[in-house]
């Protein structure tokens, strides 16, 4: 009885901020701008336009996401061998507590004509580059701001991995790359797909980054939604492009949980 | 097959010092052992010839190949490791072709090899299993066919017994010195287990705060144990403080016994053991020394009874007949049973004493 009693709160939380909200987006989906039923969000979505946008979005959260890995993995192996591995976690981490916007404003300030990088340049000879509202500034604004999510989930299951199984590697033969590709790499999938599913997914629909960035010059699923629901107030077509990303990302989590044998306690966040 | 020759070796980690001029020759096709209690250095040797780690200062050589600064990939040693380090996302079949994977070698020659390597621990039915189905028992075969079915020319074993219950050690201790008997390989095997290193070793290295202390057959170290600490390390002992009288008698407690040591100053101090087996109880005034029993414990296969002799000095006996508490009765030994040790004396000019008054005999 009791057991049920504690199960109320939890329920409502479900419905209020989880059920009710997809339900509400899915049902507005059917509606056009002026309240009347209709498909043609749906159809206005599979047009060049939007299909264009979606592709384009998982081409950026993609790279957002490649970059991040490659830099998060050899990084948590490097942190892996240090002293003080808690120390240089923090370091890495401290950033998250820091508001987004704010992060993001820091970044317009040195890539700006007059910013820092751009001194840097002109300083040593080159000729002053255009990096704001570049899709390379995106790319690399978002891949620092993930680099955290990356990182935490792949250093908990190196972290996991005993030295012992390093040293039997060598000792049987194998090469560093040999003790990567063999050893490494499969015990810590675990974390790597998790790292992978927190950082593809908000990646889609990153909004602000944009415009602050590249001044709406890459258009992700997120930009998308937030002109619908605020610009053009078509909260139709808006939450279609919902739906669509619910969808994308139920598509993510089915291929990166693909269940591991043996090493499915390591790496879960 | 390779003899393996380390040279001074030291041994530095920061400011500690882990080994301290290691001397010694691993010859090819023996069973050797390193004893010693836990922090000695024993493990950090095995990982010098193993290649995981690099002397500080001399060398490590293979046949007379300097191997100092060669990794552990390119030397032909394998280790089985303390918690056998098995791979855990591999299945048994997996973890034992993972070494012949890595030389690239043609599928066919891996299930022929991994197939009989299966077979000469046997485990043949388990190739499929997952590791965590294994018993300990069955893990410490996968973790041994994982490492001879490289062909090592040494095979490195990092105290494998001490993690599985008594019974099942014991009967490893057997199937390992069979193993090493078959392969004909070189074994060296880190145990701080006294009687795993007696049963199994051609040959045992008694090491301490990073030396070895003293080397040689399990019976010469057991019966001519160089000093104290191997006395007491190895085997139980009763030692007392004596006075060399001269050649071939020794003063204990102002008494003078009978013994066959000698080459030594008259009225050197020394320490004398004598072996809780070697002691019998007799009637007493009828033995060597009048003693009342004591106390008496079952050990299974002997009883473990302490005598206080007159001084008020306490021996241990081992005697497979149980004795009487408070019961006056006498200790009665062989001269032979008499073992003198010099404190302070190295193991160099140890066997060089022995062997002097040894052929004095012969």
């Amino acid at each position: 009885m009791m057991r049920r009693l504690l199960f109320i709160p939890y329920l409502i939380w479900i419905v209020l901020f989880v059920v009710a909200p997809l339900g509400l987006m899915v049902g507005y989906s059917f509606f056009d701008i002026s309240g009347n039923p209709t498909l043609a969000n749906y159809g206005a979505f599979f047009s060049s336009e939007y299909f264009e946008m979606t592709l384009s979005s998982f081409w950026y959260a993609f790279l957002i996401t490649l970059f991040s890995l490659l830099i998060s993995y050899p990084l948590a192996l490097a942190i892996r061998q240090t002293k003080h591995k808690m120390f240089w976690l923090l370091l890495i981490i401290l950033p998250t507590w820091i508001n987004l916007l704010l992060k993001t404003y820091a970044f317009i300030g040195m890539f700006g004509k007059e910013g820092l990088v751009n001194a840097v340049a002109t300083a040593l000879g080159f000729a002053e580059q255009q990096l704001l509202f570049s899709d390379i500034a995106f790319i690399i604004v978002s891949v620092y701001i993930f680099i955290p999510f990356m990182l935490l989930p792949i250093f908990n299951a190196v972290d996991g991995i005993e030295n012992n199984l390093l040293s039997a590697a060598r000792d049987l033969g194998a090469s560093k790359w040999d003790v990567l590709m063999r050893v490494l790499m499969p015990l810590s999938l675990p974390g790597i797909k998790t790292g992978i599913q927190i950082v593809f997914i908000p990646s889609l629909s990153l909004f602000m980054i944009t415009r602050l960035i590249t001044g709406n010059k890459v258009i992700t699923l997120g930009t998308a939604i937030e002109q619908q629901f605020l610009t053009t107030e078509n909260w139709g077509m808006g939450s279609t492009i919902g739906v669509f990303l619910i969808l994308a990302m139920m598509l993510v989590m089915t291929v990166t949980s693909g269940r591991n044998k043996e090493t499915g306690r390591v790496g879960r966040l | 097959m390779t003899n393996i020759n380390l040279q001074n070796v030291n041994y530095q980690y920061g400011d500690t010092i882990i080994l301290k001029n290691i001397h010694h020759t691993f010859e090819a096709g023996r069973f050797y052992t390193i004893l010693g209690p836990s922090g000695c250095g024993k493990t950090t040797i095995l990982k010098m010839i193993g290649g995981f780690i690099h002397p500080t200062d001399g060398t490590v050589s293979f046949d007379g190949k300097t191997m100092n600064g060669i990794d552990a990939n390119r030397r032909k040693v394998n280790t089985v490791f303390q918690d056998y380090a098995l791979f855990p996302h591999l299945n048994v079949f997996e973890n034992i072709a993972f070494g012949l994977k890595v030389r690239r070698i043609s599928k066919n020659e891996i299930n022929t090899k991994v197939d009989e390597a299966l077979r000469f621990v046997n485990l043949g039915d388990y190739k499929d299993r997952p590791i965590d189905a294994l018993s300990g028992g069955q893990r410490q075969r996968v973790a041994i066919a994982r490492a001879i079915v490289n062909e090592p020319d040494v095979l490195l074993l990092d105290e494998p017994l001490s993690a599985l219950d008594q019974n099942l050690r014991v009967d490893m201790q057997y199937e390992l010195k069979e193993i090493q008997k078959r392969l004909g390989i070189t074994f060296i095997f880190v145990t701080h287990d006294q009687e795993e290193a007696l049963a199994l070793s051609d040959e045992i290295l008694v090491m301490n705060n990073g030396e070895v202390i003293q080397a040689g057959p399990p019976k010469d170290i057991y019966d001519e144990p160089l000093n104290r600490y191997v006395a007491e390390f190895i085997g139980d002992s009763n030692i007392v403080r004596g006075v060399m009288v001269e050649d071939n008698l020794v003063g204990i407690y102002g008494r003078n016994y009978a013994c066959v040591d000698g080459g030594l100053k008259p009225n050197t101090p020394v320490d004398v053991m004598i072996r809780p087996e070697d002691l019998l109880i007799t009637e007493h005034d009828k033995g060597k020394m009048n003693v009342t029993i004591d106390s008496s414990l079952f050990r299974g296969v002997h009883y473990e009874i302490g005598c206080i002799d007159q001084d008020g000095y306490e021996w241990i006996v081992h005697s497979t007949r149980d004795a009487e508490i408070g019961h006056r009765a006498a200790l009665d030994f062989e001269r032979m049973d008499i073992h003198v040790m010099v404190p302070g004396e190295d193991e160099d000019a140890f066997n060089e004493r022995l062997e002097s008054y040894q052929e004095d005999e012969a």
